[in-house]
């Protein structure tokens, strides 16, 4: 599967990162190889698979919906860069 | 106090031959003398009280009290900085401690700093680290493996007692084999995930790196175990893991699986470790060859899940929580654009990318749901292996550490050095690396043993014997 420039502009952009032109350049080639690499597995007979997301065969973890306070409130705010208003973060406008 | 191992630490401690604070001041000497790059941080003042601590209390009946240990920089501890190997999070102060290691400190642990790692763990050389490369410590033009090149490299130089490392697809095991250190990889869940920065959720795993296999056992001991914090850690008791440390191996089923020699396996490693498990044979274990055919799958399957999970752990990441920010923005999409594009290093913006794309519509079939599917059938592979066999011996890597800079212009190289580590993290079982020889240019082998899932006793019992017949993890580089 070979990604041109493009893609890899397009697919950067869903993910929000910023590339520069030498970058897409890399990417395209490197994704694509990455890409053929992984094509092995239409080798494997899948059919009638169940696919997992997870080994250990867990189901429906569950806890009380009680309300808890949480004590670190004032750091996780101090964390941000961005400027902080009346304990709310303020960012840039949407436009 | 030169490589002491935890049980010599703590036998020290208990016999009053030195008290905590003068154990933890000649670690942090050697840590702050670091010529590896593998501490990012060195946490001396917290190290130092930590120790008072200990030797104000003067019980040395668990056996970490005292002892100064490093963290791979992906852990949280409350107001430590924690950069997880990256420039986006450099500087950033937690404001709460990894479940896992508040089990270590709460049972007295000392702190000496945070190792280097791949970023976000994304790696297997320590080289897309922001913070530099670390060197292997037998051969300083070397890797250290990654990504917990860091804890390996401080362990194997005696800059730490032990540390603990992270393990998505062989980052505690392969740098274990490169450094000569024992290094454990549990049971998915059998270590609580919360408070380290996660790389691919339904893959990371916790796990020490240590001088020896019972050192693996004391730490496991503590670490080990269900947390309200992490709903993925099964209920399933945890045993006194040192119970599990027998010489005697006798009629113990190795599995020894032909596709784990195959092409592309130097020489030299295979010798080693086919020596390995001959020393296992006159030891008692009955030993045969298996066969485990979806191995050559691993690697695709692995990276298609991997990457799709990071691509949304990554998501975080957007300049306005914490971490960097850009100071190029007019509007708040340039922030995110920005902030992340100056923040990550190629193999998490290619780890973003390549998740993206699997998981778009018109893509998700063909790559995650195949992926998903296949992983299923590497799982009842290793169900199925494990119902004929105890334990399966085989190489850790396919090659001895390699020189830095060789493989980092080359994703697909760099992935596929992980064919023999990768299939574990899928199947979600345990394995083990412990130090099997050297090659002849003195650089460590590492033989990788598994598992079923849960049953790390196995694996520590079969390590301890092998290790009590030979004397490579005795052997430290100069």
């Amino acid at each position: 599967m070979a990604l041109s420039k493009e893609d890899v502009k397009k697919i950067a952009t869903l993910a929000r990162l910023e590339l520069s032109e030498d970058e897409l350049e890399k990417f395209s080639g490197q994704l694509s190889g990455i890409l053929d690499y992984m094509e092995s597995l239409n080798e494997v007979d899948t059919e009638g698979v169940e696919p997992i997301s997870q080994v250990t065969g867990l189901e429906n973890i569950t806890f009380e919906d009680e309300v808890a306070s949480c004590d670190y409130n004032e750091e996780l705010i101090k964390q941000t860069p961005q400027d902080v208003q009346d304990n709310m973060i303020k960012v840039k406008s949407v436009f | 106090m030169e490589n002491l191992t935890i049980a010599e630490a703590n036998q020290g401690l208990k016999d009053g031959k030195f008290t905590s604070v003068e154990l933890t001041q000649a670690y942090l000497e050697k840590a702050k003398a670091d010529d590896l790059n593998s501490y990012i941080s060195v946490t001396e003042e917290m190290a130092l009280e930590q120790a008072k601590t200990a030797d104000s209390k003067g019980d040395f009946t668990t056996p970490l009290t005292g002892i100064p240990m490093n963290l791979k920089d992906l852990v949280c501890v409350k107001g430590t900085q924690t950069t997880a190997g990256s420039k986006i999070l450099k500087g950033f102060k937690p404001a709460y401690t990894a479940d896992f290691a508040e089990r270590l400190l709460n049972t007295g642990a000392v702190l000496l700093g945070k190792t280097n790692t791949d970023e976000f763990a994304m790696g297997g050389s320590n080289e897309t680290s922001a913070y530099g490369p670390v060197k292997n410590p037998w051969d300083k033009e070397r890797v250290p493996g990654g990504s917990s090149g860091g804890p390996a490299a401080s362990v194997a130089a005696d800059q730490a007692v032990y540390a603990i490392g992270s393990d998505t697809g062989g980052s505690i095991r392969q740098p274990a084999s490169f450094c000569s250190t024992v290094g454990l990889k549990v049971t998915y869940g059998r270590v609580p995930r919360h408070g380290v920065t996660a790389y691919a959720s339904s893959f990371d795993t916790i796990g020490p790196i240590t001088k020896t296999v019972e050192d693996a056992a004391m730490v496991l001991n503590t670490i080990a175990g269900k947390s309200d914090k992490d709903s993925t850690t099964p209920d399933v008791d945890v045993p006194d893991y040192t119970k599990a440390l027998n010489k005697d191996i006798k009629g113990i089923k190795v599995g020894v699986p032909k596709e784990f020699f195959a092409e592309g396996v130097e020489e030299e490693t295979k010798k080693i470790v086919e020596a390995g498990i001959e020393t296992l044979k006159a030891l008692g274990a009955e030993v045969k060859e298996v066969s485990l055919p979806l191995t050559k799958y691993a690697i695709p399957a692995y990276y298609i899940l991997v990457k799709s999970e990071a691509s949304t752990n990554m998501a975080r990441y957007d300049g306005v929580k914490y971490g960097h920010t850009t100071d190029d923005a007019k509007e708040l999409l340039e922030i995110y654009m920005k902030s992340r594009g100056e923040g990550f290093g190629d193999e998490v913006k290619r780890a973003i990318m390549l998740g993206t794309y699997t998981l778009s519509a018109g893509y998700f079939d063909a790559y995650y749901l195949k992926a998903a599917k296949v992983r299923n059938l590497i799982k009842q592979e290793y169900e199925k292996m494990f119902e004929e066999v105890d334990v399966l011996a085989t190489p850790v890597s396919p090659f001895p550490a390699f020189k830095i800079g060789e493989k980092i212009d080359d994703p697909v190289a760099m992935y596929s050095a992980d064919i023999l580590t990768t299939p574990i993290n899928l199947a979600g079982v345990p394995a083990l690396s412990v130090p099997a020889g050297f090659t002849e240019a003195g650089l460590p082998v590492g033989m990788q043993l598994i598992a079923k899932q849960f049953a790390e006793e196995t694996l520590l019992h079969v390590g301890y014997a092998f290790e009590q017949a030979t004397d490579f993890h005795t052997k430290r580089p100069s």
